[in-house]
């Protein structure tokens, strides 16, 4: 029977590292099922595993505490409650000990076996701080050893006495945590659980019944009784109590209210921070004297100050992206696209494929097809890992919470926080990671609504798109690229400020509460581990997807009917996906832009965004090196393409594909941090219905000022009405939600 | 009733009593901000909100609209 160890702690307590440190690349990540939550399992990888059998560690959301109010913390809890691990290792930040043992002493009484490892005491050494884990051990009554993540200390002896407490399976003694009229109320409430409620335990997640007149279990009656003092929505929910039961309850928790002067949620806070100060007295010895500076907080007099603050931001944002995608990342792409693939294997392949006997179509196929469609996409791989990686930097050491600090005033205007901004902001590089940057936000409302409106901002590929409109119809207009940020910007407000009255988007908007953590340098293999995760998440998503489509869309442009015989086909302009061009083409006539070349482009504009650029220059008669041309200017060459376009479609086609369903990889990246087919579909419906509405709007209002009105100019009139009303009438749910426990 | 808003930058505070309710109070006291407990108001951000905190040895990020139900000495 296999071992099971949570791990829990919370976040920025060194937890992914130790993770990371006891399975190594023995890992499975998932997401918890239903939620957008990650969820990450390993085996452990004990140095002395006498026992085969396996040792799963698995982990759970980083929490501050059990409430029943985030995501999170309910998905940790019902773990712990229902999946009932047989350790727990708690891992703590031994500079930062009293916020974190407030979950310890949670934890604790939980009644499974539990060690906690104070993580950081390289750091709390270098400080000249002191704890003693002994003492602290003794007060709590779970094992306490330390850890020292960064260096690899500690975590394999921590890890065996977890499994040792484990195999022993005896339950923590309670630390006495509360005191007088609390204590007396909860013995009270344990007591109406032991002998007056024999209600069946309801499950969380199944519905059904699983244990049938069964009272609460011994080792978990402190934590029922603590979470019904507390009136926890989620366990009255769960344990159904008899009405007298609840009653005598209610009086209990009153009675005690009342002689404390404060709400029952209060009084087992307070009490919990006054039992760990009084642990701090015996248990910590602090060097630094309570107003002295730490480096952290003289980092940040300069970092978030109020006047070089932004412009520090701005720097390292510049310095980012210039090393990420124009130095670095611009060398090595192009050495990939040009010589890899085109100097050395593209050619190779068309003299060897045929060489070997392989027909002509399958080396098409191979050629043009596969490697053709995926080398130009796997192109920028080495932008993408170079931008992870001065990411994860950034992450690691703590600067991005100092950016969702700087930027949280502007995202609160429209029901969001500063912890949105980072995923736009890396979404301006590509969508694929700014999707997957989500992940921070807390609230899944907030996490669904960003993944939503990320790919609004205008990524990296969209570039192309924007330099040959602007380069060829529109003269080389200065204004036409900010222009389009400023699109992208647009929608996201807007999209936020609809949505947000929508009924799955309302409610409270959630508590921007964030710890600053303490600037630290980060280990080098956890940044570089982070970097590959990324990294190959997004090849792998890439990869599959692209693989795909660039197989289907060959077979698509290469095919189609010659005089009433369906073969390979030497001009586009017969080909399968031009016919099915040609039927969908009318959809987008309103738009101004209702050519099959154009539908055909923004189609294949799903494969990877510069890929309009490419098959207009196919479409059009330039060739095959467009791309190319809007890299290097020669915007005369893309005078063709310009031909088909007015200025006015021009803008109207720009916006449709800035704000339209972002790449089939990106399309995957939201799958995967939604979790859920409907969501994803929904995601990409909105933006794609959106970008319609807002290119429909700015095309016929265009033509409406050069030419008569038409009553048909009355419809863009009224979507232009309706998005106003949109945005700017009252919320409908504002008045009328209370504060709501987290759906899970 | 004085709160944690009016606290000028640079200044400490006692905490007397967490008015609101529901994920909002319980993630402030979660994190810490108890009756009784000590507060340093550490900075203001660059655009003029949210706060820092300096609380139990640690640095906090809290909103003006919810430092405002944090009332003190």
């Amino acid at each position: 029977m296999a071992i099971r160890i949570a791990l829990a702690g919370n976040p920025n307590s060194g937890k992914t590292t130790l993770f990371n440190a006891l399975t190594g690349a023995r890992q499975y990540v998932g997401n918890w099922p239903g939620v957008t939550v990650e969820r990450k399992e390993g085996k452990l990888k004990l140095n002395s595993n006498s026992q085969q059998e396996d040792i799963i560690l698995q982990d759970l959301p980083g929490v501050y505490s059990l409430s029943p109010y985030t995501l999170e913390e309910v998905i940790a809890r019902n773990y712990l409650v229902d999946d009932k691990p047989d350790a727990i290792i708690n891992i703590v930040d031994g500079t930062n000990l009293e916020r974190n043992l407030y979950l310890s002493t949670q934890l604790a009484e939980l009644g499974i076996p539990m060690l906690i490892a104070v993580n950081m005491m390289d750091v709390v050494r270098k400080q000249g701080d002191h704890i003693d884990l002994s003492q602290l051990s003794r007060q709590m009554g779970v094992a306490v050893m330390p850890l020292s993540a960064l260096t690899g200390e500690g975590a394999q002896a921590a890890a065996q006495t977890a499994v040792q407490l484990a195999r022993e399976g005896r339950s923590p003694s309670l630390p006495h945590v509360f005191h007088g009229p609390v204590e007396h109320a909860l013995a009270h409430i344990e007591d109406a659980l032991e002998h007056r409620h024999h209600g069946p335990l309801h499950h969380h997640h199944e519905g059904n019944l699983t244990h049938d007149g069964e009272a609460v279990p011994a080792s978990l009656r402190r934590w029922y009784a603590i979470k019904l003092f507390e009136r926890d929505e989620k366990v009255l929910a769960q344990l159904r109590l008899a009405a007298d039961v609840r009653q005598d309850i209610e009086q209990a928790i009153t009675a005690c209210e009342a002689e404390m002067d404060d709400d029952a949620q209060s009084i087992i806070t307070n009490q919990r921070y006054a039992y760990i100060q009084s642990l701090m007295t015996v248990a910590l010895r602090r060097k630094r004297a309570a107003g002295e500076l730490s480096t952290s907080d003289r980092i940040d007099r300069v970092v978030t100050n109020r006047l070089l603050g932004f412009p520090i931001f701005i720097a390292v944002m510049f310095l980012v992206y210039y090393i990420a995608v124009t130095s670095i990342g611009a060398v090595v792409t192009d050495f990939t696209n040009d010589t890899f693939f085109g100097t050395w294997i593209i050619p190779w392949l068309e003299r060897q494929l045929p060489a070997w006997g392989v027909s002509d179509w399958l080396t098409g196929l191979m050629t043009e097809g596969i490697v053709g469609g995926v080398g130009a996409v796997l192109g920028f791989v080495p932008q993408m890992f170079v931008l992870f990686f001065m990411l994860a930097i950034l992450e690691d050491i703590g600067y991005m919470a100092r950016v969702a600090f700087i930027m949280d005033r502007i995202f609160r205007r429209f029901g969001l926080s500063g912890k949105s901004f980072i995923p736009m902001l890396i979404g301006s590089g590509c969508s694929v990671p700014g999707i997957m940057a989500s992940r921070t936000i807390e609230n899944q409302r907030d996490r669904r609504m960003t993944i939503i409106t990320t790919s609004f901002i205008p990524c990296g590929a969209k570039l192309p798109i924007i330099a040959l409109i602007a380069g060829t119809v529109l003269g080389g207009a200065w204004w036409v690229g900010p222009l389009c940020y400023f699109i992208g910007i647009a929608a996201v407000v807007v999209s936020g400020i609809i949505l947000k009255k929508t009924r799955w988007f309302a409610g409270d908007p959630a508590p921007f509460v964030m710890e600053l953590p303490a600037y630290h340098l980060s280990s080098l293999q956890g940044v570089l581990r982070s970097t590959w995760e990324r990294g190959f998440s997004f090849i792998k998503r890439a990869g599959t997807v692209i693989l795909l489509s660039s197989i289907v869309i060959w077979f698509l442009k290469s095919y189609g009917w010659v005089d009433g015989q369906f073969a390979a086909v030497e001009d586009m302009d017969h080909s399968v996906l031009a016919a099915m061009g040609n039927v969908v083409a009318p959809l987008f006539s309103p738009l101004g832009f209702g050519t099959w070349q154009n539908t055909v482009a923004t189609v294949l504009g799903l494969v990877a965004k510069e890929e309009v650029v490419n098959v207009f220059g196919v479409l059009y008669g330039v060739g095959e090196g467009a791309l190319d041309l809007v890299d290097e200017g020669a915007f005369d060459k893309l005078a063709p393409i310009a031909m088909n376009f007015t200025s006015l479609a021009a803008i109207s086609f720009l916006t449709f594909n800035l704000l339209c369903a972002p790449c089939f990889a990106a399309i995957g990246a939201i799958k995967r941090e939604m979790n859920n087919w409907r969501w994803t579909a929904f995601a990409v419906g909105y933006q794609t219905v959106f970008a319609y509405v807002i290119s429909f709007i700015i095309y016929q209002l265009g033509m409406m000022a050069t030419t008569a009105f038409q009553p048909m100019h009355l419809l863009p009139l009224a979507l232009l009405a309706g998005l106003l009303y949109l945005v700017f009438s009252p919320n409908p749910h504002e008045r009328t939600l209370k504060p709501q426990a987290a759906q899970a | 009733m004085k709160t944690l808003r009016d606290v000028p930058v640079g200044a400490d505070a006692v905490i007397k009593r967490l008015h609101g309710e529901g994920a909002l109070k319980r993630r402030v006291m979660d994190m810490g901000l108890t009756r009784g407990t000590q507060v340093h108001v550490r900075k203001v951000a660059p655009l003029g909100d949210p706060l820092e905190l300096t609380v139990r040895g640690y640095e906090l990020s809290l909103r003006k609209q919810d430092a405002a139900l944090v009332e003190v000495e």
